[in-house]
C-alpha cells in the first residue's frame, strides 16, 4: 500500500537528485550556474509565488491555450465528422490532412507573424494549427466506429440530420473528441512557450526569455517548474474528464 | 340531447384474424444490391393488427434484408410497401425495430433510452408528460420498473433486450420489426422474452413481424410462419399456427408443426 503511494515519487526524487549533481558540477565548472540549483530555484518560486508577475504570465498563458482549443476544436470537429461520414471528403483530403500534420507548427511562425501581424493572433493560429490534427483525426475514426446500428435506429425514427448528428452521432464519439482533446493539450502545451517567444510581451514562453535576459537564472528554472507542473494538470483534468464521460 | 350511440361491436376487433385490418401489406416486393444481384424477389407479404408473423429462413438467404425493406429503411427495387394504406417512402411512426443487439445508446440512462426519439421532427407530436407517461409504461411492461436510472452498462444482456423492447413499446407501434431479437441471449433468457414478446403484443394490440431461423422460436411465438428461401430468396410456404398459448403445453401439435416445416426446409 505505502510502496504504491510513494513509487511516483522515486522518479521525481531521483530527477531532483540528478539536477542537484549536474547543478554542482556545472557551478564548479562556471560559477554564474549555482543559480541553476534546486535550492535557489525553489527559493526564486517561493518569491514569484507570492508576487503578481508569474500569475499573470500563467493566466496568459492558459488563455492562449484555451482559444487555440476552442478554435481547434470549432474547426477540427466538424471536419472529422465530415471526414467520418463521406468517403468521398475523406478520400480526398487524407493526403492533405497528412501532410500538413507533419509540419511542425512553429516553422509557420514567421509566416503567421507577417500575416497576422504581432501579437496573440498569431500565437493563436499556431496553437490552433498544433491541436486541430488530433481533434479531427480522432473525430474521425470516433465517426467510423460508431455502432451502425445506432444509425440505423436513427433512420428508424426518421430522424433528420441535424438530430441524427446531435442525438447519435456526437455523444457517440464524444470519447474519442476528449481523447484527441487530451492529445490536443499535449500538443498545445509543448508548442505554447516556443510561439510565445516571439512578438509578445507575456506569457511563459516570454517570461523563459525574459529570466534569461535579466540573467535571473533561477527565475528560468521556477518558470520550467512552473511549465511541468501546469502541463502535468492540464494532462490530469483532460484524462478526468475522459474518465467521468466513459463511467457517467 | 342523445349523444349517438356507437354500437359496442365496432369498437371491438373481430375475433377471426382475416377480417382485421392490413398494417403492412408487400406486394410483389424484390431487392437487388449493386455487386450482388438480386437478394430476393416477388415477394407478397401482409400482416394484419395484432398478428405475430415468423419469416423464417437459414442464414443469408435476404430475411433481414427483406426486414429492412419492409420497415421503409431501404426502398424495394420492385413492388410497393403499403404501411396503414398508405405507401410507404421511409419509417412509418408507427412502426418500431428491435436488432439482435440491443443497441443501447451508453450515454442515455434507461429512461432515456426508452424515450429517445420521441420528441424527434418526424415524429407525431406530443407533449412532454405523455412522453413521460409512455416511456413509464413501457418501462414496466418489461418488468424494469426501478431501474429507469441505470445506464446500459448496468443492464444484463436480458435486461438490456427488454430495455429495446420498451424503446419500440414507447412509440406504441402498431407494427413491431424484430430481427433475430434474441438469437444472442441464453436459453433461459431466450424462453423468458419469447413468453414476454407474446405477452406484449396481445396487450399493446401491435402486430409483430419476427425475423428468426429458430424452428422452435417461430412455432412457440408465431400465429403465422412464413418460410423464406430459394436464390435469389422468395417465400416458399405459410402455416397458420392456431395453437394456444402457451405452447409449450401442446407438445404433439408443436411437433406435428415442426415435422412439416423440416419437411418443407428439405424441399426448398
Amino acid at each position: 500500500m505505502v510502496v504504491n503511494v510513494l513509487l511516483p515519487f522515486v522518479g521525481l526524487l531521483a530527477a531532483a537528485l540528478l539536477w542537484a549533481a549536474g547543478a554542482g558540477w556545472l557551478t564548479s565548472v562556471t560559477p554564474i550556474a549555482a543559480s541553476f540549483a534546486p535550492l535557489p530555484t525553489l527559493e526564486a518560486l517561493w518569491l514569484l509565488l507570492q508576487g503578481h508577475d508569474l500569475w499573470e504570465h500563467v493566466a496568459i498563458s492558459l488563455q492562449r491555450v484555451g482559444v487555440g482549443l476552442v478554435i481547434a476544436l470549432v474547426l477540427g470537429i466538424p471536419l472529422g465528422v465530415l471526414t467520418g461520414l463521406s468517403p468521398l471528403f475523406s478520400r480526398s483530403t487524407t493526403p492533405l490532412f497528412q501532410f500538413a500534420r507533419m509540419i511542425s507548427p512553429l516553422s509557420w511562425m514567421p509566416l503567421a507573424v507577417m500575416v497576422l501581424g504581432v501579437g496573440d493572433a498569431p500565437v493563436y493560429f499556431l496553437l490552433a494549427f498544433a491541436a486541430v490534427w488530433p481533434i479531427l483525426l480522432n473525430t474521425a475514426a470516433g465517426v467510423a466506429q460508431l455502432d451502425k446500428n445506432w444509425l440505423l435506429l436513427a433512420r428508424s425514427l426518421s430522424a433528420t440530420r441535424r438530430e441524427t448528428i446531435v442525438h447519435v452521432i456526437l455523444p457517440g464519439i464524444t470519447a474519442q473528441i476528449l481523447t484527441g482533446v487530451r492529445l490536443a493539450i499535449g500538443i498545445i502545451w509543448i508548442v505554447l512557450v516556443p510561439a510565445e517567444m516571439l512578438g509578445v510581451s507575456a506569457g511563459l514562453g516570454y517570461f523563459i526569455l525574459d529570466s534569461r535576459d535579466r540573467l535571473a537564472y533561477s527565475d528560468l528554472m521556477a518558470a520550467i517548474l512552473v511549465i511541468g507542473f501546469l502541463g502535468y494538470l492540464l494532462d490530469h483534468a483532460a484524462r478526468s474528464l475522459h474518465w467521468r464521460w466513459l463511467h457517467a | 340531447m342523445n349523444a349517438p350511440l356507437v354500437p359496442v361491436a365496432a369498437l371491438v376487433e373481430p375475433a377471426d384474424p382475416a377480417a382485421r385490418q392490413t398494417v403492412l401489406a408487400a406486394r410483389d416486393v424484390g431487392f437487388a444490391h449493386a455487386g450482388v444481384g438480386t437478394i430476393f424477389e416477388k415477394v407478397s407479404l401482409s400482416i394484419r393488427r395484432r398478428e405475430i408473423v415468423a419469416l423464417l429462413g437459414s442464414s443469408g438467404c435476404g430475411k433481414s434484408t427483406l426486414l429492412r425493406v419492409l420497415a421503409g429503411l431501404e426502398a424495394p427495387a420492385t413492388g410497393d410497401v403499403r404501411f396503414l394504406d398508405q405507401p410507404q417512402t421511409r419509417p412509418h411512426p408507427r412502426s418500431a425495430l428491435v436488432f439482435q443487439q440491443p443497441s443501447l445508446l451508453p450515454w442515455l440512462n434507461l429512461a432515456g433510452n426508452v424515450g429517445f426519439g420521441l420528441d424527434f421532427a418526424h415524429q407525431p407530436a406530443s407533449d412532454q408528460e405523455s412522453r413521460r407517461q409512455r416511456v413509464t409504461a413501457a418501462i414496466e411492461a418489461v418488468g424494469l420498473k426501478g431501474r429507469e436510472g441505470a445506464f446500459p452498462a448496468q443492464l444484463s444482456g436480458g435486461m438490456a433486450q427488454r430495455a429495446a423492447l420498451a424503446r419500440a413499446l414507447a412509440r406504441e407501434p402498431e407494427l413491431l420489426f424484430a430481427d433475430e431479437p434474441f438469437s444472442a441471449l441464453d436459453a433461459i433468457t431466450r424462453a423468458e422474452m419469447q413468453t414476454l414478446l407474446v405477452d406484449l403484443v396481445h396487450r399493446w394490440h401491435t402486430a409483430a413481424l419476427l425475423v428468426t431461423h429458430d424452428i422452435d422460436e417461430a412455432i412457440l411465438v408465431a400465429d403465422r410462419i412464413v418460410l423464406m428461401g430459394g436464390r435469389p430468396g422468395h417465400l416458399v410456404q405459410e402455416w397458420t399456427v392456431d395453437i394456444p398459448h402457451p405452447r409449450e403445453d401442446f407438445p404433439s401439435e408443436v411437433t406435428a408443426l415442426r415435422l412439416s416445416i423440416l419437411g418443407a426446409l428439405r424441399h426448398a
